[in-house]
């Protein structure tokens, strides 16, 4: 009796699928490829949804239960789509000790909205982070993955500000 | 390739180096990479070549001064430029053969490199990370090479027992006992593991040696695996660190072009080949049990020891386990003796340690000095002190696994044992220094914030007990507590300590205990008095008189 499990289609013509695809393909379609997946579809779409963790579940045979239990443990993955604007504080213990709840309540104010949210118009969003490796530079922030250090809440205002739509 | 070859490779190597008379290295690791040493690099470059300088231009790892970047050497002459801007690119190049520009120098004579001894980052600094021609030209993979065609893999290990090196990951196992009951488990297969979840925060040695010298701890990493008989490894990097991803991928692929990786290694018996993991950002996931769970694709819980992963780890088989810098230590401890590195640092505590100085100091940067050394000099000599005349106030080690040293304690050698001895860890290596204008009440709140969303979930100990103690410590914090909550959470934290599963609950009271014993009246002024001593925390004032 023949085993083989017929792989799913793509969920669309989205190119981007592809680039799926190819991640689990390298990884000859075993198991643990799943957090490699994920990786891939969260780069390539912004984000993971039911269509995607389903599409990933099934082609590498794991329970659709494993694949939500893993977006949803780790941190860096996220069921919702970001905004346009992404704005990281770090709150690592150098930068901590250097004023980041300040810059985290600044922005906060600056956007409207708590860390782990994004606007209502999609604009941008809030996030933190444990700690980005970039003590030297406390207190850090990122804006659309530039890295910026010794920052104050005034120069953050200033930034968030600029992000406004016209 | 054989040791011939090696030895031709690493002349051809040097020849290309030497051969333009003047070299200017620019930091391309994280720090100074945020500073813009990019443009400095290509403002340099458009500059030689417009001047028809006889220079190159290289961009190196981590220069160690973060705090001063971005940081450019002149070689030769090993001279430092600090806080180089694009626009300094013309007159450094001019005055390559002339004295240097007095107002970019950044003296090596300071305590800062003096007091350093660098072996984990001897090369950091020194060689372009990219390119492992410069690796092997300052005798990268000599000691693979040595352990390949001239000792058998007990001897490897017994070198490695010799050395006196403990696990750089921060509970300080012996590394030769480790390797040792690997070796000498029985499994179909054998797997090395190379944790680069470096997820305290506070902490960017591994970061740093990943990207400034990733072929040394691949290196390291190949040893372990002939060492122990594995023929697959992993490396698990956090995905905060893009740059070490793909430095190291790059590394593993220049590895695998000259056959220290892949089948028959060197033209011997031993395969192996390592693959690169990228984390999912879950701090549980520094723990070994962990660590192997989010490998298999699963979530990152822990489970109970014993088994420990050398006996059953990886799908059940034996697995090797350690940090970025104790593979980084090896090829160093080989290729030197294991003699010269147990010469080094305590008796129990052997060779050197990377810091992360970061916090309320001057010379914010990545450090390495030989064990033993006390925390006064670390702080005060090499740091530089704390900055804007404000007083020293406790020093942070280990992470949210760690405690606080107060000032007292000052004149402690730093070594697993003494740093355990004061309630403190040596965890990887995250020095965070805080000045009188820290609330020790706050910080313990700030950690306990940390250990109760990073709690994975699966013991209960460990789940409600960090949100328990939160809510505790928030309560001191916002001024609301009695001394019945204090009481309460010194039981909490027995109870966490002494019934968690994993190391980051029977950690997670450190941060609390240690606070406890040595600032003990900062948190009796915020439940007594309603005052936060330092003016951090929002303690309601003193209930007034209503108008």
């Amino acid at each position: 009796m023949s085993l083989t499990v017929k792989k799913p289609s793509l969920p669309s013509e989205d190119k981007r699928w592809r680039i799926v695809s190819g991640t689990m393909r390298r990884h000859g379609f075993s198991r643990d490829a799943l957090i490699e997946t994920l990786h891939t579809v969260q780069k390539s779409f912004g984000y993971l949804d039911k269509t995607s963790l389903r599409f990933v579940a099934e082609s590498l045979r794991v329970p659709l239960s494993q694949a939500y239990g893993v977006a949803t443990f780790y941190h860096l993955f996220t069921m919702k789509p970001p905004g346009k604007h992404v704005c990281l504080i770090c709150m690592g213990t150098a930068c901590f000790i250097k004023g980041a709840s300040n810059l985290l309540e600044t922005a906060e104010g600056a956007l409207g909205v708590k860390s782990g949210e994004t606007t209502p118009d999609l604009n941008a969003s809030l996030t933190t982070a444990r700690c980005i490796g970039s003590c030297s530079l406390a207190p850090a922030v990122v804006l659309d993955g530039d890295t910026i250090g010794n920052l104050d809440p005034s120069a953050l205002r200033k930034h968030l500000e600029s992000w406004k739509p016209a | 390739m054989n040791p011939e070859e090696l030895e031709q490779l690493a002349t051809d190597a040097r020849a290309a180096r030497d051969q333009s008379p003047h070299s200017l290295n620019v930091c391309m690791a994280a720090g100074c990479l945020t500073l813009r040493s990019q443009e400095v690099k290509s403002a340099l470059e458009e500059e030689v070549k417009r001047a028809g300088a006889p220079c190159r231009v290289r961009g190196v790892g981590c220069l160690g001064l973060c705090s001063q970047g971005p940081l450019v050497t002149r070689d030769p002459g090993e001279l430092l430029y600090k806080n180089v801007t694009p626009g300094d690119a013309p007159v450094i190049v001019a005055s390559l053969d002339a004295p240097p520009v007095p107002r970019l120098v950044c003296s090596r004579e300071q305590p800062f490199f003096l007091r350093q001894l660098r072996i984990v980052t001897e090369n950091s600094g020194r060689i372009d990370p990219e390119k492992v021609e410069e690796y092997i030209a300052v005798g990268g993979y000599e000691a693979l090479l040595a352990c390949l065609t001239e000792k058998t893999p007990p001897q490897i290990v017994q070198e490695v027992s010799k050395s006196g090196l403990r696990g750089r990951g921060g509970a300080g196992y012996p590394t030769g006992l480790k390797w040792g009951t690997v070796a000498k488990s029985s499994g179909a297969r054998k797997y090395v593991i190379c944790n680069a979840d470096e997820c305290d925060p506070g902490a960017f040695m591994d970061r740093s040696v990943l990207e400034s010298d990733p072929h040394r701890v691949l290196e390291g990493m190949i040893i372990a695996a002939c060492a122990v008989g594995a023929s697959r490894g992993y490396i698990y990097i956090r995905a905060e660190y893009p740059l070490a991803v793909k430095r190291f991928t790059a590394a593993i692929r220049d590895a695998r072009r000259l056959g220290f990786l892949g089948s028959q290694i060197c033209n011997t018996q031993f395969s192996f080949d390592v693959d690169v993991r990228i984390g999912g950002g879950a701090f549980v996931c520094g723990e070994e049990t962990a660590l192997i769970s989010s490998i298999e694709g699963k979530r990152g819980t822990p489970r109970p020891r014993p088994p420990y992963p050398a006996q059953s780890g990886l799908w059940g088989m034996p697995t090797l386990i350690n940090n970025v810098e104790t593979f980084a230590n090896i090829p160093a401890i080989l290729r030197r003796g294991p003699e010269s590195f147990a010469s080094l640092g305590t008796p129990k505590s052997k060779g050197t340690k990377v810091f992360a100085l970061s916090g309320k100091i001057r010379n914010v940067g990545l450090i390495e000095v030989p064990m033993g050394m006390t925390l006064r000099q670390i702080i005060f000599e090499i740091g530089g002190g704390v900055p804007e005349g404000r007083q020293f106030k406790a020093v942070q080690t280990g992470g949210p696994s760690g405690g606080c040293i107060p000032g007292k304690f000052l004149d402690l050698p730093v070594d697993y044992e003494s740093l355990r001895e004061v309630g403190s860890i040596m965890g990887s290596g995250g020095m965070i220094v805080m000045d009188d204008s820290a609330c020790m009440v706050n910080v313990a709140r700030y950690f306990m914030e940390f250990c109760m969303s990073e709690s994975c979930g699966k013991c209960i100990p460990c789940r409600a007990g960090t949100a328990q103690m939160h809510e505790l410590l928030t309560r001191m914090t916002d001024g609301s507590a009695t001394l019945r909550d204090l009481q309460l959470l010194e039981e909490l934290c027995d109870m966490v300590r002494n019934t968690s599963l994993c190391g980051l609950g029977q950690s997670a009271p450190n941060p609390v205990l240690s606070t406890l014993r040595y600032f003990r009246d900062e948190y009796l002024e915020h439940i007594e008095r309603k005052r936060c001593p330092a003016g951090v925390c929002p303690c309601a004032a003193p209930a007034e008189v209503p108008a």
